[in-house]
This record gives C-alpha cells, sequence and structure tokens, in this order.
C-alpha cells in the first residue's frame, strides 16, 4: 500500500498492518518473471510465424502482414477463451499472456459472455468493453499526445 | 438472555433437527464431497444464468432440508437468509418459490451464523416452531459481481480465495429433542484494521474474528479449550495464521489443531484455490454438512462457529475505501442434556 494511504491509518491500524504483512503469501516475483517472458516469448513467436505465414503464402509484405496477424491472433485469444482455457494459462503467465494483443482480445470477449445472459444490447453491447474500454480510450489519447507532441518538434523545432 | 456485552444464551437450547448442503462441480471434487447431499457437474446446473442457477442451489437445500425433517414447507414460520449478491436477490426469488414468511439478512460471508443467531433467538422465545436459515453462494455470480468476468485472464495472488458454489440450510426448532442444539450466540462488530485489497479478505477479516471469539470466552466466561472446535468461515491459510497468532498476543491459549477454517476444510490441497475458500455459502456448506455430521456421529461434542464477512462492495473498493469486516459466533452443543 501507498506511503500516503498508510498515513491516514491509526497507529493500531499501522500495527496491525505491518503484523498481517508479515503472515502474507509474498506474490512470487521472480517467478512470475519468468513465467511471463517464457508465456510472452511463446506468444509473441506465434504470431512471428503466423506473421511469415502470410507473407509466404499470401501476398503480403512486411508492413502489411501486421493486420491480419493481429486479427489470427485474437481470434485464437477468443476461441481459448470460450474454451476456458485462457484464464488458466493467465493464472500461470500473468503479464505475459496479458500484454501482448491476445490480453485484449480476452478482455473483450470474456466481458462479452460473462453479460451474454443480460441480452445483446444492454449485456454484451454496453458491457463488452468493460475493461478493454479504458484501453481503447488512454491508448488513443497517449497516440494524440505523443503526434501532437511530434508534430510540434517537427513543424517548429526544426527537427 | 443477555450475558455480558453481546452473547446470547439461550435457555431453550433450540435444536438443530435437519440440516442439507448442495454444491457445485469444485466442491464435487473437494475433501467434503460426501457430506454435501446434491452436487452439480455443471456450474449453470441446467438454467439459463449464473443467478438463476444461485437460486436454485437454495431451492435445493431449502427442499433437502424439510424433507430431511419430514416437514411440509407450511409448517415452516420463517426462512431467514441470505447471499452475496446485488439486492440478494436469488434468496428473495427462493423464497418467493418456498412461499414462506421471509427475513433477508446481509452480513457478506457472515451470514449463516447471523440467520442462526437470530433463529435460535426466536425459536428460543417462542416465536416460531420451525426456521430455516442458511446462506449461499456461486462462484461465478460473485465473481461476476465482485471482480472480473469469469474467463477474463487475470493473474490472482496467492493470497486470493476461491468464492464456495453451494448453499448451506439448517432448520432450527423449538420442539425437536433429537440433534445438536444451539446454545448460544455472540454477535460481532464491524471491525476495520485498514487493509483495502479484495484480493487478502482473509487478512482484513482475521481481526473480526478475533475480536467475536475473544468477547464470546470473555461474556461466557469460558476457556477456549472449553470447545472441541472453534471454526472460523472463510479466513483462508492467511486470515487463520494472522487470527491465531493474535488471539496468543491476546493471551488466549488455544490448540492449533482445535482451531480450523471451514475456507481450509473443505478443498483438497491439490485444488487451484490459493489461499482457500470463502465465499458465503463457505461456512454454511461446512457447518451445515460437515460438522453437523460429524457431531451427530459423535467426533465433536461442542463447537463455536464464527462466520467471517468482509462488509465491502466492489464500488467501495474502487473509491479506495478500506474494508469493514464482521464476525458471528454460534456455539453449538450435542449430547448434553436439553
Amino acid at each position: 500500500m501507498a506511503n500516503e494511504k498508510r498515513k491516514k491509518l491509526t497507529p493500531v491500524q499501522q500495527e496491525y498492518h505491518l503484523f498481517e504483512k508479515e503472515r502474507e503469501t509474498k506474490r512470487p516475483i521472480v517467478r512470475n518473471c519468468v513465467c511471463a517472458f517464457l508465456v510472452g516469448g511463446i506468444i509473441c513467436v506465434i504470431g512471428q510465424a503466423i506473421s511469415y505465414f502470410y507473407m509466404y503464402f499470401f501476398d503480403f509484405t512486411e508492413q502489411t502482414a501486421g493486420n491480419p496477424t493481429v486479427a489470427t491472433m485474437v481470434f485464437l485469444s477468443m476461441i481459448l477463451t470460450g474454451l476456458g482455457v485462457y484464464d488458466r494459462i493467465a493464472q500461470f503467465a500473468g503479464a505475459g499472456s496479458a500484454v501482448p494483443v491476445t490480453g485484449f482480445g480476452n478482455a473483450v470477449i470474456s466481458a462479452a459472455i460473462e453479460h451474454r445472459t443480460e441480452g445483446f444490447v444492454l449485456g454484451v453491447g454496453s458491457n463488452m468493453f468493460k475493461l478493454a474500454g479504458s484501453v481503447i480510450l488512454f491508448g488513443t489519447f497517449a497516440a494524440f499526445v505523443i503526434a501532437l507532441v511530434k508534430t510540434i518538434a517537427t513543424q517548429w523545432g526544426g527537427l | 438472555m443477555l450475558k455480558g456485552h453481546r452473547t446470547w444464551v439461550f435457555a431453550n437450547k433450540p435444536a438443530i433437527i435437519a440440516t442439507a448442503a448442495v454444491g457445485g462441480p469444485f466442491e464435487a471434487n473437494g475433501r467434503l464431497a460426501d457430506d454435501f447431499d446434491l452436487l452439480h457437474e455443471d456450474l449453470w446446473l441446467g438454467e439459463e444464468s449464473y443467478e438463476k442457477a444461485h437460486r436454485v442451489l437454495i431451492e435445493e437445500a431449502a427442499f433437502q432440508a424439510m424433507e430431511k425433517a419430514g416437514l411440509e414447507k407450511e409448517k415452516v414460520q420463517f426462512f431467514i437468509a441470505g447471499d452475496l449478491i446485488n439486492q440478494m436477490t436469488p434468496t428473495n426469488f427462493a423464497a418467493r418459490t418456498l412461499g414462506m414468511p421471509y427475513l433477508g439478512v446481509f452480513g457478506a460471508c457472515s451470514t449463516s451464523m447471523e440467520g442462526l443467531a437470530l433463529s435460535a433467538f426466536i425459536t428460543n422465545y417462542g416465536g416460531a416452531d420451525y426456521i430455516l436459515t442458511g446462506a449461499s453462494s456461486h462462484n461465478a455470480a460473485v465473481e461476476k459481481q465482485f471482480r472480473y468476468p469469469t474467463e477474463y485472464g487475470g493473474q490472482k495472488p496467492p493470497t486470493a480465495q476461491w468464492t464456495v458454489t453451494g448453499a448451506g440450510v439448517a432448520i432450527v426448532s423449538s420442539k425437536g429433542d433429537d440433534g445438536p442444539r444451539v446454545t448460544a450466540a455472540t454477535i460481532g462488530r464491524v471491525v476495520d484494521m485498514g487493509l483495502a485489497d479484495p484480493f487478502n479478505m482473509g487478512g482484513a477479516m482475521a481481526p473480526a474474528a478475533v475480536d467475536t471469539i475473544e468477547a464470546h470466552l470473555r461474556d461466557m466466561q469460558i476457556d477456549a479449550s472449553y470447545y472441541d472446535l472453534i471454526v472460523t468461515g472463510d479466513l483462508g491459510r492467511i486470515g487463520r495464521q494472522v487470527s491465531l497468532d493474535l488471539l496468543r498476543q491476546h493471551g488466549i491459549d488455544i490448540d492449533e489443531e482445535r482451531y480450523q477454517d471451514c475456507g481450509l476444510l473443505i478443498y483438497r490441497d491439490g485444488q487451484p484455490v490459493l489461499s482457500g475458500a470463502s465465499g458465503a455459502a463457505c461456512s454454511a456448506v461446512v457447518v451445515y454438512g460437515h460438522l453437523i455430521k460429524r457431531m451427530r456421529r459423535g467426533e465433536l461434542k461442542r463447537i463455536l462457529a464464527v462466520a467471517t464477512g468482509a462488509l465491502l462492495s466492489p464500488l467501495s473498493f474502487q473509491q479506495n475505501e478500506t474494508i469493514p469486516c464482521i464476525a458471528h459466533a454460534v456455539a453449538i452443543e450435542y449430547g448434553g442434556e436439553a
């Protein structure tokens, strides 16, 4: 917990915090990092293989192969999510399966499945981006800010 | 009769004449599978939504208990129960099916003992002959409301717990001459030690359990060794250790073997439940399914069931509130004179 938050607590609460922390099972950070590296790496290798597949067997260049590759990866992640496998991989892999685009696909489809019982419009439609919505919003906003910085730097900065 | 500050002693010792426990697929693979009356291999229970499946769990447990007690539902005067879902719709809807006069109670995961304490109080003073009480939870419905979608790939920390799918109910009666008897109940107060991590409920709830156990022993002027078993609701591995150490720090000598947690009894070691089980059904199915059966077999004479509840909502957590917790204790005895 952040230090600022801790300051608001009474001395008794702070004492209990330390007491409880000592007995808490720690997150195995090193193990989590290794797992995330391996699984994340494997996902990327699969993505690279699909990318080559599109370049060799279809009329794609290295630049244009990106879009069908992402679509395929998201599709695969949706299948795995629907079969109930992705969340199990994720418990093992952590950031390794959350950071790649497959994790984004999982966030969307899991919410869509979850809210299916509330109907297509108010359930699936309005809840599908419950988790992924903030990624889209802040991703777009960050891209806008970066583009603004770049424009200012090239136009007036003389770069 | 009030004894001490917040303990009720029931002079007429209402009996628990019948109990029933219903579970889901995860519970069927657990350690206590044999103690359930009914186990489902599918989380959906053949219903269209998890919330409807949740309602069915309660209904099935209620009908099982009434069948065992040999009671028509018209004979049962009150139904006192609760769950974790918004506005408690599963229990409310089950009450619609049952058609009994109904009191919905919410104490998060402490609902089971809150209901039992109230039922015992009412029957003790002649307010009813038979009361049906219980608590339930459904893993997927609870996950959906409190955490992420079921299939969402988020890594849970080792302090997280697994919500039990199931329902546990008991029929409390002033008339029964057979069965374990409710002798006392201590009502908990809300304790907030400033923990805010919803993936570490055990750590947050431990002080509430300790507070209630201490109050119970002080009010009753008894020693912890009076009970064959003091069982907490769903503290899990971390909460149990923390509460055990806290009790010892407060000078209450307690035998580790006789201090168990429902959240650790229900599943096998290999099951991926991280720190243990939780949920309103956790204490309900373990006490009403497993422990009452052990009492009937004569393995346990006196138990103190301390159901622990974390009174948070997804909203309060997002608004950076800490987690207030509560614990209610009920003493159940078997084999003594009525």
